[in-house]
């Protein structure tokens, strides 16, 4: 059985980001992933609007992929593509199958899992009517788009207003299809404020908020939908319904952390996010097992998931190399009032070297308000905000310097 | 010119074709989709009853039990997931119990064996997550589940492997009487044969008027489905029934074959034999009846929802036998519960109508019941994993994440007699599409070896029926722009 050092599981910006750093920080990396090229789902985002933290300058995701793709080409790291992973177990035993070596057992001594998200499909939100084709997920549909060069229809609905939605309903309008409608089950759009104008705004897309679809028509391809208003429950207000014709429905009703294997290893997953609970360096609760970027919770901007990977990356190597340890007493981050989750769940002082970004959405739309962050009862930063949606990630930077102070082992922010 | 042209590929015409092709008969096997079992077959309870529901002395009666117990062999034989799981009928009162006791009674009177009355503590102890208000239940080991797709599907294939030819998109529209033989049209299509079997299904009425007086009518009733992710893995083990009323046999919970959970169905009389929606008031029936047998389901690990018409018969029986008005014409109607239990026996006894019919039928010497074997990639040993990869590379490349299937795998099911020939083709046989993904993964990469084995254009790949397209030509395609630009100059923006 071949054996490495970290073995990372997902080529995409994560999973690069992660080499790469895991690579600089000394060991054998290997990374696998089932595409036939590297850079995951950035290869299908030919739209701008990438990289502004990481290298102040717009760039594409597939020209964001290709930078990291270079430098981990350059550093050689050994990966493997049209492979998928099967299995791992608690000890870093990777299977995998691909077309030239077969079935395959690896061996690590770290593993970074990160196997991205998937998107929710019509079953998980149990939408009624019949089941014609032309109905697609928003990323199956950027793929065709994209990367094959083929259209999946001219007169299109979208249900949920996600980021890949929106910018699916500019890329679909520019190859001349027309969308009729963005229908969102929130009160609020579910991606960027900067997609809903760049994307739906300035080419005169209806964005419905509160609105939902309550039935699809269509025997063999897609006819049309039935549009309603939601009430404050959530329910079909009637009355309102409302039928647009189509020929196809795009779904950007949200994405799931893809954690198949990292139950197969026993990482315990937080149940709001579905991705692994992690501590300050990126490490499940599974000792070597680390975990990052859209695996761990779905992020709005790449440049947010290569920072947190460039920790997992790190903190693998720094694991291999005996650095690590001292797994005692953390502080758990705990979401206060109209917070949904906090990003990382433990943090080890000890660990920290300057400072620790905590990742969090709000559970809805707040004006005004403030981020509180206490140590038990002491308050140890206030942010004041303007607007916070759960459409947009918060971060708050907390210094070494101020963790030193917590007597406390619970740190909790609150909207306030 | 055929013997014998079967007309309906579901469950009871792929049965009834393969075990006629037991004899040296030239049968034809007509179906009007492009898939056989694409109608009430591919959405049903996927459960092969014990036999103590139907009323003694009716048709569904006499062929349930033996039916039930012919899986076993039949699924070997065919290579279909079958299981005997054993089923529970759960009663939540002692005025309920008194309709187990009747069921059992009934269940005796059919010949069922394996049943068994069983109280509270033996209940629990078969399936621990069911409800805390059953009082009792009626357990009979010898239900199960089985693929009823799959099973037809594997039919098919036997029957044309022993010599049975297949139409697919072919509907019947009208069937000529003529001395001695019926001609069939089919569009621009005909066929001839002296025997006629009519297993249309929602259709057969229809299909009987082709050639008779209405004698009975089929009235569809629909029931709708929700299946859960393999994530709740046992939830039940065994099939969870309530105690039946008027409507059929109440919402189920119960496992699948491939490890998922399906509750329902609903049923609802309907008019339109293709009204195959689900709507929200169907899904939140069985939601609630199902919560009453177990709770702990959440909405949340659905991966779909579905609706199937059952093929209610206006005699509320089977409807089997040769027409009083055409002589060789063969109804085989009103299929509905228990007809995918039933399937194997009623095969049996019209192949019996038809040998009596033909004064005897010669024995197919050549006949192989046994289908070649389906690779079940994640199934082998690593090692035959590794020689399989070396014989093929195909099965090494894994195309649906969720259900771990391969390449190699879709082009065997492609390439099979009757094989698959459209995304949901594939779907039905191998299953990528099954999963948690619902095809958002692997649906691309399917349609590439789609087109890559039928030698067609991608644009040309569809989901089942010809008119379901998926994509709709390709980008930069500027014949699209044509209205956007009348827009613009309306507008006075060019």
């Amino acid at each position: 059985m071949n054996e490495y050092d970290i073995a990372v599981i997902g080529g995409g910006p994560a999973g690069l980001a992660a080499a790469i750093e895991a690579k600089k920080h000394g060991g054998t990396v290997l990374l696998i992933d089932r595409e036939k090229e590297l850079g995951g789902i950035l290869q299908q985002c030919v739209h701008n609007g990438f990289g502004l933290h990481i290298f102040r300058e717009e760039l594409t995701g597939t020209e964001y992929a290709e930078r990291f793709i270079k430098e981990f080409k350059e550093l050689g790291i050994e990966y493997k593509l049209d492979t998928m992973a099967l299995n791992i177990t608690e000890e870093k035993v990777i299977s995998m199958v691909n077309k030239t070596e077969g079935f395959v057992n690896i061996k690590a001594r770290a593993a970074i899992l990160a196997m991205g998200c998937r998107e929710r499909t019509r079953g998980a939100i149990n939408i009624p009517g019949t089941r014609p084709s032309g109905i697609f997920t928003a990323g199956t549909a950027q793929r065709f788009v994209n990367k094959e060069g083929y259209m999946v229809g001219r007169n299109v609905v979208i249900l949920g207003s996600g980021d890949i939605g929106m910018i699916m309903a500019r890329r679909l309008t520019l190859e001349g299809a027309r969308i009729k409608v963005v229908a969102e089950a929130l009160p609020y759009p579910g991606g960027l404020i900067r997609n809903v104008v760049q994307c739906l705004e300035d080419y005169g897309i209806p964005l419905l908020l509160n609105h939902t679809i309550v039935d699809i028509k269509g025997k063999d391809r897609i006819e049309g939908v039935t549009v309603a208003e939601l009430d404050e429950n959530r329910k079909p207000i009637k009355g309102t319904e409302q039928f647009y014709e189509c020929d196809t429905l795009l779904l950007s009703v949200g994405l799931i952390p893809e954690n198949e294997l990292s139950k197969e290893a026993d990482v315990e997953l937080d149940p709001i996010t579905g991705g692994p609970v992690v501590n300050e360096s990126m490490e499940t609760t599974v000792k070597g097992v680390f975990a990052c970027g859209n695996a761990v919770h779905v992020h709005d901007l790449v440049d947010y998931v290569t920072e947190e990977s460039r920790i997992a990356g790190r903190n693998a190597a720094r694991f291999v190399n005996g650095e690590t340890g001292g797994y005692g007493p953390a502080i758990r981050t705990k979401p206060g009032n109209g917070i949904r989750y906090i990003v990382p769940h433990f943090i080890r002082k000890d660990k920290v070297e300057q400072s620790v970004d905590l990742f969090m959405r709000v559970n809805k739309i707040f004006t005004n308000k403030k981020l509180v962050v206490k140590f038990g009862d002491t308050v140890i930063k206030i942010i004041k905000k303007s607007y916070m949606r759960p459409g947009e990630m918060e971060r708050i930077c907390i210094t070494a310097e101020s963790l030193k102070t917590a007597e406390d082992l619970s740190l909790t922010v609150d909207v306030e | 010119m055929y013997d014998i042209a079967v007309i309906g590929a579901g469950i009871t015409g792929c049965s009834i074709a393969r075990e006629l092709s037991r004899y040296n008969v030239r049968i034809l096997l007509i179906e009007k989709n492009s898939d056989v079992a694409d109608g009430t077959t591919k959405a049903n309870s996927a459960i092969v009853h014990a036999g103590y529901d139907a009323k003694p002395g009716t048709l569904k009666a006499r062929f349930n039990v033996p039916g039930a117990l012919m899986y076993e062999k039949l699924c070997s034989e065919l290579d279909v997931p079958y299981k005997k799981t054993g089923s529970l009928v759960l009663a939540f009162s002692p005025e309920e119990m008194k309709t187990i006791q009747k069921l059992y009674d009934q269940g005796i009177a059919n010949g069922v064996p394996d049943m068994e009355i069983i109280g509270k503590d033996k209940v629990q102890e078969i399936d621990g997550n069911l409800s805390d208000e059953v009082v009792g239940a009626l357990y009979a080991r010898n239900a199960g589940i089985v693929s009823p797709w799959e099973l037809a599907i594997a039919l098919a294939e036997n029957a044309v492997e022993n010599g049975v030819e297949l139409f697919l998109d072919s509907e019947v529209t009208k069937i000529e009487k003529m001395n001695g033989l019926y001609r069939l049209h089919m569009g621009d299509r005909l066929a001839e044969a002296r025997f006629v079997i009519n297993c249309a299904g929602l259709y057969s009425d229809k299909v009987n008027e082709m050639v008779a007086a209405p004698s009975f009518k089929i009235l569809p009733r629909r029931g709708q489905y929700n299946l859960f992710d393999k994530s709740l893995g046992n939830f039940v083990n065994t099939v969870i029934f309530q105690c039946p009323s008027d409507f059929g046999k109440g919402v189920l919970i119960a496992p699948t074959v491939h490890g998922n959970i399906l509750i329902g169905p609903d049923a609802e009389d309907i008019e339109d034999k293709e009204a195959i929606q689900t709507t929200p008031e169907g899904i939140s029936y069985i939601w609630e009846a199902s919560a009453r047998s177990a709770k702990g389901l959440k909405p949340n690990a659905v991966i779909t929802a579905f609706a199937g018409i059952r093929a209610r018969s206006s005699t509320d029986d089977f409807v089997i036998g040769e027409s009083k008005e055409a002589k060789g014409f063969i109804n085989v109607a009103g299929i509905e519960s228990p007809g995918l239990t039933a399937a194997p026996a009623i095969a049996v006894h019209a192949a019996d109508i038809v040998k009596g019919l033909m004064g005897g039928l010669e024995e197919n010497l050549g006949f192989n019941p046994v289908r070649r074997k389906v690779v079940r990639f994640m199934e082998l040993s690593q090692a035959d994993k590794n020689l399989l990869i070396k014989q093929d590379p195909r099965y090494g490349r894994i195309i649906c994440r969720c259900e771990s299937i391969t390449e190699g795998e879709i082009v065997d099911a492609i390439h099979r007699k009757a094989g698959a020939r459209s995304l949901d083709g594939v779907k039905k046989r191998v299953r990528p599409g099954s999963g948690r993904c619902q095809g958002s993964f692997c649906g691309p990469r399917v349609m590439e070896i789609l087109a890559r084995e039928l030698d067609i254009d991608i644009k040309d790949v569809v989901k089942n029926s010809p008119k379901s397209y998926i994509l709709t030509g390709e980008t930069k395609d500027n014949s699209l722009y044509e209205d956007v630009h009348d827009l613009a100059a309306a507008s006075g923006k060019v």
